[in-house]
């Protein structure tokens, strides 16, 4: 496996060092990585679910909208600043995979390297009340 | 290809009859091809000297820098080969997304802080970004990518034919791991320096100095070793001496250093006029 570019490492080292959850997926939507905050959310630890699809993860979490309707994975925020290159914020449900749903909001944005390079996008989670 | 240093130093030139020995002159390092092709790999002040060897010739230069930190681009305009008209030079740096190499290269080789402007310079000067895909100069094969070093810094592998050299003097790859090495393809600088017959590569610091020095974009010798055994390099050159560190101090490193017997490794502490067959 080759290495991944320098700024997905940063941004993993500096996911690692917060205390917020974060999630990293490269330009495929592939995940690459959620810190520990994130694990707690999600109620499963990385080294467990390791490197996932965007199809897989997003079916994974089960994100349910306000109104009770899944939310299609087009529409989640990780998905918008991949495919449409902006920031974007939701807040939806999601099932764990300790089973315990919990409301979060969601913000994402794109990582755009030099030369207009899209190397993945980064996603931050809070538990709303 | 013959790789000769010409600069070890880091930071901060640091000439004295305590450093006579590794040298005082910051970073510079000359890479012959076999058909006598020549790269520069970063301005230093070491670059001065390199300069007089070459003076009078009428081979094309090219000149690559990692980064435009001060003491990787001083020497640049005490570059004699710089001054002939009918020398051909290129130079290549990291890319920004903001500024050219040009308008960056020039904020140092221009009045106040400079006598002559860059746009003066008789020889026939091309300038050029690191492109992200790996490119050919002469018979080199070169590789760039940015690596963990505050500002747009890169690192290079120049190889020719089968043989590789790796050269990454400013590089913190153990900043935010918790348990370095990390994996591979979560290793600054991997594939870079992986299988290189010869990794120069930053080891500024001992492990008590880079714990107040965290995040400064160097790295402990302890953590240079640890890469140098990730990547499985065959030689590896500490580089990017602290000018604080006198030739008795980088003896006692050295020592140390070899006395862990950790090493899988030609184990080799660098210095200035040494040369080395890749």
């Amino acid at each position: 496996m080759s290495q991944k570019a320098i700024e997905l490492i940063l941004m993993r080292q500096l996911a690692s060092s917060l205390a917020m959850p974060i999630f990293l997926v490269e330009a495929s939507g592939n995940l690459l990585f959620y810190n520990e905050p994130a694990e707690r959310l999600l109620g499963s630890r990385y080294d467990e679910t390791g490197e996932m699809s965007m199809k897989e993860w997003s079916n994974l979490f089960a994100p349910i909208g306000e109104d009770g309707s899944p939310v299609p994975g087009e529409a989640l925020p990780l998905s918008i600043a991949l495919h449409k290159h902006r920031a974007a914020h939701l807040a939806f449900w999601i099932k764990g995979l300790d089973g315990v749903s919990k409301k979060i909001g969601a913000t994402a944005f794109p990582l755009q390297g030099q030369g207009a390079r899209l190397l993945g996008a980064v996603g931050i989670f809070w538990e709303q009340p | 290809m013959k790789v000769t240093l010409w600069g070890t130093r880091g930071s901060l030139a640091a000439p004295g009859p305590e450093t006579i020995r590794y040298g005082g002159n910051t970073s510079c390092v000359e890479v012959r091809g076999d058909g006598g092709a020549l790269l520069v790999l970063d301005a230093g002040t070491g670059i001065q000297r390199l300069g007089t060897t070459v003076r009078g010739g009428r081979g094309r230069i090219d000149l690559l820098l990692t980064h435009l930190h001060m003491d990787h681009i001083q020497g640049l305009g005490f570059f004699e080969p710089l001054y002939e008209p009918a020398r051909e030079i290129h130079i290549w740096g990291p890319p920004s997304p903001t500024l050219d190499l040009r308008t960056r290269l020039a904020r140092y080789l221009s009045p106040p802080l400079f006598p002559v402007r860059l746009r003066d310079l008789p020889c026939h000067l091309t300038l050029h970004n690191v492109p992200p895909e790996r490119f050919e100069i002469g018979p080199f094969e070169v590789e760039a990518e940015l690596v963990c070093h505050p500002g747009s810094t890169v690192g290079y592998r120049i190889s020719e034919g089968n043989r590789s050299l790796a050269y990454l003097p400013d590089h913190e790859p153990a900043l935010g791991v918790r348990a370095f090495p990390a994996k591979p393809e979560w290793t600054s600088g991997f594939d870079l320096a992986v299988d290189a017959d010869l990794l120069i590569h930053d080891a500024q610091y001992t492990t008590e100095e880079y714990q107040k020095r965290i995040g400064w974009g160097h790295s402990a010798m302890r953590d240079a070793l640890a890469f140098a055994t990730l990547v499985r390099a065959r030689r590896f050159v500490s580089f990017h001496h602290d000018p604080t560190h006198d030739d008795a101090m980088l003896d006692r490193i050295d020592a140390a250093t070899r006395a862990t017997g950790d090493a899988t490794f030609a184990l080799i502490a660098g210095m200035e006029g040494a040369t080395f067959e890749v």
